[in-house]
């Protein structure tokens, strides 16, 4: 019983880490039908960012909850940055062409930002650990967990509702929704596409971000984090099913739960326990687990 | 083209390219044989492609054809390289065929993830495999080909020409095939599936052959790749090689076999040179090579020579 | 075979050879200046990008750079006080070690026969080492691992050009275990965290084999297997609290390494069980006071704050530290040293045999081979694998953080000598472990 809460716990922890991520993923895979290997890119960036502002603003003696300030401020500095300008002036001049070239430009792009990284912050690596200690310790089923975990878990769930209200029951939201089932009809109706295409990738941008900025203080900030991330956040959106949010939501946790329970009961499973859960849920739910109805074209 | 000019035109490509062999440093020799064994994969890529599906596992047939190659080397001690290349590329293409019926039913881009899924749980799985050395794999010697050991300069040569005649060979084949009657219901699948099913035909088992073939070609790379190479080791299946390949063949784009090798050859070289000569951003120079290519031909290489022709497209069945 | 090399390049090399002596005689010059023109051309691999760079690339890197920029001025101490290898300018080529073995077999012959270079020192990565020693070899050009930690090398294969000059991961595993034994360390139970691929898996076996000899009555609980770059440990952190043993060992190193001690520290496990780390120098700098104190921590050698106080090390690190801002070497910037250092004594051996021309690789070879140095880190000696693998001083010690100097020190420090912690030469490692390590020489302390 024991055990079985403490894999509950552990597998949502790193749920809710994977699910902000995979949530801009699948966002963005909604609205532009881009799989976008740059993500990782910008998870990495957005803990730069967020190292390089918490230490600025502990220059300037704001130290404490000000720091979640910073990371919060670090995450929407890059996609305000990096958002539109990937979208408009790289993205855009290859629109129309075949998921797979608009996959390969992303890596493309991941390549690219790779080294920019590297070129920005050198390779030594980046700390921001004083925002770990800030919830001080919880005990839960006889564990000590830090309480900044908890706080992740309640970041995921404020962004994934705020992600589902403001699509769903907002007027914009709504416009979204009809670009993403289809983007010509909303088009003729009047729908300005390419705002809500910058804004819908800017929003990706921010979400990738955010979970990069909200990891720093629990990692060494340094060359290659990028790579883990990409591959692990397309697994649960491709369980999950792309573009749903719901989708995300069920991918991470099966996610999370699936490499719990790996490490707790069969830790040698734990290299390809994700990859397994994804060919068990393609195998029987080809098109992921909320797929969405698509019309047939004869 | 009909298919006699093509043959002799393939013929004659590969006859000029082992006269230019001779002509060449050591170390181009060997980026040709490695870039034309992994340009054949790519062409087992495009095979898949034209049916309007892409492939992210061809690390999966890549990694099967070398360790089956390798492993009857060092197991069985079979060293004849013409050989070996036959034990991979007839082991992927078994495990193509099995895979495939169960892959056919897949569309778009949970086509390309399952592909994947299945090839990083075989990468997994041969990391846990200290029997072939674990994630840093294991080495290979020097084959032999018709009972010589190819070493030294000679032996580069002997690999360089038997990979351009190898892959030369299996991409005719694959130019052929495509212009066969089978091979054009592809392009048609590609236009609408569902037409082509109403027409009576199995869009399924037509997919299902595709992969086979593909595996085939991914078997040949790898069992070539191993024995130029001399080494084998999980990456063979990892996510980013199959990337690769995939990166080849859009490159290239699909009016061409030819491109495929160009743009194999073309990708080496760009990362050769750039390592060399910007170690610290090597990496930058590929992504602006390669976003480069994709901005200013957008059908791939192969449209600087074979694109007009084929631009008005008979698979004009995009429409809904 | 007939030989290879671009006749033309022979031609140039020999002209020039032939201008230059004709200038000594007539200017009445000793050959020195002769070879003063000649520059000696090394291809130097190592990671620049990719999770390796910042722990060991990198470093590997600075120390390559600077011992080159001393040795071309002849500012290094006796007995490397000649300039550049042999009275010849060093000129490196730095490649990125990163992007997989298929692509360092590549480049390593573009190095060789479109470079041209004339040796090549380089690798971290096992798989890459193990895939590019056979290349090596096949071309007949002189090859210098200094990183990598496979023991399999030279106990699967033998070459004749390719040498490693730093002692393989075994002495890394049994030094620990006999570190813990010699200081009564309670480790009645234990748990493992290791990195999911060969160095991980090779550590953990090596560690348990060692174990086995020393705490027969120990058990082990938790094994855990994290894939390489996880990033997020929270999950293993809760297996390690839930198992409560004595103590911890773990192999992860660099930005793994970081995250682990980061996310396990504030959950209190590293209090409630000794942790003992393997390759955990590269990361005392940048953790800092982050680092937990007591934890028993080794090198992959007496390198960095282990490193004996001799005369060579005082100026390597104080020369380092200085070139770089105040940041100490660590164990990739003393293994590419040790490397270049040894490459010059054998281009040096072998010109004092050949009458002072640029050695040939058969030449470099038989002068490498079984060859003895100091380096910064020690004595090395290549005593096996036939004389191509070496063998050197083991520290491990204990870490506190320092207030008033404002960093991690090390304490309690044991060194080992060479051949308490290695194979002898006639044995596989993991044989030598489980056979209770037969033939080790554990009394004189190592220096």
């Amino acid at each position: 019983m024991q055990l079985a809460l403490t894999i509950l716990m552990d597998g949502l922890i790193y749920a809710s880490w994977l699910f902000v991520v995979a949530l801009g993923l699948t966002l963005v895979f909604g609205v532009l039908k881009i799989l976008n290997i740059a993500h990782g890119s910008l998870y990495a960036i957005g803990a730069y960012v967020a190292a390089s502002m918490v230490t600025l603003f502990a220059s300037w003696g704001l130290g404490g909850h000000f720091a979640l300030i910073a990371m919060l401020l670090a995450a929407i500095g890059v996609a305000l940055v990096m958002g539109p300008l990937m979208e408009r002036y790289l993205l855009r001049l290859f629109y129309g062409r075949d998921e797979v070239v608009l996959l390969l430009v992303t890596y493309a792009l991941f390549l690219i930002l790779e080294d920019a990284v590297k070129l920005i912050w050198g390779v030594n690596p980046y700390y921001v650990s004083e925002p770990y200690q800030l919830f001080g310790n919880v005990a839960f089923a006889s564990l000590f967990y830090v309480g900044y975990d908890f706080a992740l878990i309640g970041l995921a769930v404020v962004c994934g509702i705020a992600v589902w209200f403001a699509l769903n029951r907002t007027r914009s939201g709504k416009v979204v929704l009809a670009v993403i089932f289809s983007r010509e009809m909303s088009a003729s109706m009047g729908v300005n596409v390419d705002k809500v295409h910058m804004i819908a990738f800017t929003l990706g941008i921010f979400l990738a971000a955010l979970g990069g900025a909200f990891t720093a203080p629990m990692i060494s900030v340094q060359p290659g984090i990028s790579v883990s991330v990409i591959i692990v956040s397309f697994a649960v959106i491709i369980i999950g099913g792309l573009g749903s949010i719901e989708g995300a939501a069920i991918g991470a946790v099966i996610v999370g739960l699936a490499r719990a329970a790996a490490v707790h009961l069969m830790p040698e499973a734990e290299l390809f326990s994700i990859y397994l859960v994804m060919a068990a849920v393609l195998i029987f739910r080809p098109e992921g687990l909320f797929q969405r109805a698509a019309a047939r074209k004869i | 083209m009909s298919r006699t000019v093509l043959v002799l035109v393939a013929a004659g490509l590969m006859a000029a390219l082992l006269l230019i062999g001779l002509a060449l440093p050591r170390w181009l020799l060997f980026l040709v044989t490695l870039a034309a064994s992994h340009g054949i994969v790519s062409v087992g890529i495009l095979v898949i492609m034209r049916g309007g599906l892409v492939s992210f596992g061809q690390g999966l047939v890549f990694a099967i054809g070398g360790y089956a190659a390798a492993l009857s080397f060092t197991q069985l001690g079979i060293t004849d390289v013409i050989v070996l290349i036959l034990i991979g590329t007839a082991a992927a293409a078994l495990v193509g065929a099995a895979v495939g019926p169960l892959l056919a039913r897949y569309t778009g881009i949970f086509f390309g993830m399952l592909t994947l899924a299945l090839s990083m749980v075989a990468y997994g799985v041969l990391i846990k495999s200290p029997a072939v050395g674990g994630s840093d794999g294991f080495n290979i010697p020097r084959g032999t080909l018709f009972g010589v050991r190819l070493e030294g300069a000679g032996g580069d040569y002997a690999l360089y020409a038997l990979a351009i005649l190898v892959t030369g060979i299996a991409a005719t084949a694959v130019a052929l095939h495509t212009r066969s009657a089978r091979g054009l219901m592809t392009r048609a699948i590609h236009g609408n599936g569902l037409r082509v099913e109403y027409l009576g035909t199995s869009v399924q088992s037509v997919m299902a052959i595709n992969f086979t073939i593909a595996a085939a070609l991914g078997g040949l790379g790898g069992a070539l790749t191993i024995v130029a190479l001399g080494h084998i080791e999980p990456t063979f299946a990892f996510w980013t090689q199959s990337g690769e390949f995939v990166f080849v063949a859009i490159l290239a784009g699909s009016h061409s076999v030819t491109a495929v090798f160009i743009a194999s050859l073309a990708l080496e070289l760009v990362r050769s040179f750039s390592n060399l000569y910007f170690p610290n951003t090597w990496q930058m120079a590929l992504g602006l090579f390669l976003l480069a290519i994709i901005l200013f031909l957008p059908a791939g290489i192969g449209s600087l020579w074979a694109g007009r022709r084929k631009a008005s497209p008979s698979s004009g069945g995009e429409t809904p | 075979m007939s030989s290879p090399p671009v006749p033309s390049i022979g031609l140039r090399r020999l002209a020039g050879r032939m201008l230059a002596a004709a200038a000594a005689l007539t200017i009445g010059l000793a050959a020195s200046s002769a070879q003063a023109q000649e520059t000696f051309r090394v291809g130097i691999v190592t990671f620049l990008s990719g999770p390796a760079a910042e722990s060991f690339g990198v470093p590997a890197r600075h120390g390559a750079e600077f011992l080159i920029e001393q040795l071309n001025r002849g500012a290094a101490p006796a007995p490397y006080n000649q300039v550049g290898f042999g009275g010849m300018r060093i000129e490196p080529i730095i490649v990125d070690e990163n992007g997989g073995a298929t692509k360092q077999v590549q480049e390593l012959r573009n190095l060789y026969q479109r470079e041209n270079v004339d040796a090549v020192v380089g690798y971290i990565s096992s798989g890459d080492c193990l895939a590019v020693a056979p290349v090596a070899e096949e071309l007949k050009k002189f090859l210098i691992l200094f990183d990598c930690g496979t023991p399999r090398i030279f106990e699967d294969a033998s070459y004749r050009y390719v040498f490693r000059t730093s002692a393989h991961a075994t002495q890394d595993n049994v030094a620990l275990a006999r570190y813990m034994r010699a200081r009564n360390i309670n480790a009645g139970t234990f748990s493992m965290i290791n990195q999911d691929y060969a160095w991980g898996q090779d550590s953990r076996s090596d560690f348990v084999a060692a174990m086995q000899q020393l705490y027969p009555q120990a058990t082990a609980n938790a094994d855990l297997l994290p894939k390489f770059g996880a990033g997020q440990y929270g999950t293993e952190i809760s297996a390690l609290a839930r198992a409560n043993s004595n103590v911890i060992y773990s192999s992860l190193w660099g930005g793994d390494l970081q995250a682990f001690i980061l996310q396990g520290a504030p959950r209190g496990v590293f209090q409630r069980s000794q942790l003992v780390l393997s390759a955990a120098d590269h990361v005392l700098q940048p953790l800092g006071e982050r680092m937990p104190n007591g934890t028993i921590i080794g090198a992959r050698g007496a390198y960095g704050l282990m490193s004996a106080d001799t005369p060579l090390n005082r100026w390597f690190f104080d020369g380092y530290s200085q070139a770089r801002g105040g940041v100490y070497p660590v164990q990739a910037a003393y293994r590419v040293t040790q490397a270049l250092l040894g490459l010059k004594a054998a281009v040096e051996k072998a010109m004092a045999a050949n009458g002072g021309k640029k050695p040939t690789p058969e030449q470099l070879a038989d002068a490498l081979r079984g060859l003895e140095w100091d380096s910064p880190g020690g004595l090395i000696q290549m005593k096996l694998g036939n004389g191509h693998q070496a063998i050197q001083t083991m520290a491990i010690g204990r870490t506190r953080w320092d207030a008033a100097r404002r960093q991690v020190v090390i304490e309690d420090i044991q060194r080992f000598a060479a051949e308490c912690v290695n194979p002898p030469a006639n044995m596989r490692s993991q044989d030598w472990i489980k056979a209770g390590f037969p033939g080790a020489k554990c009394d004189t302390p190592g220096n």
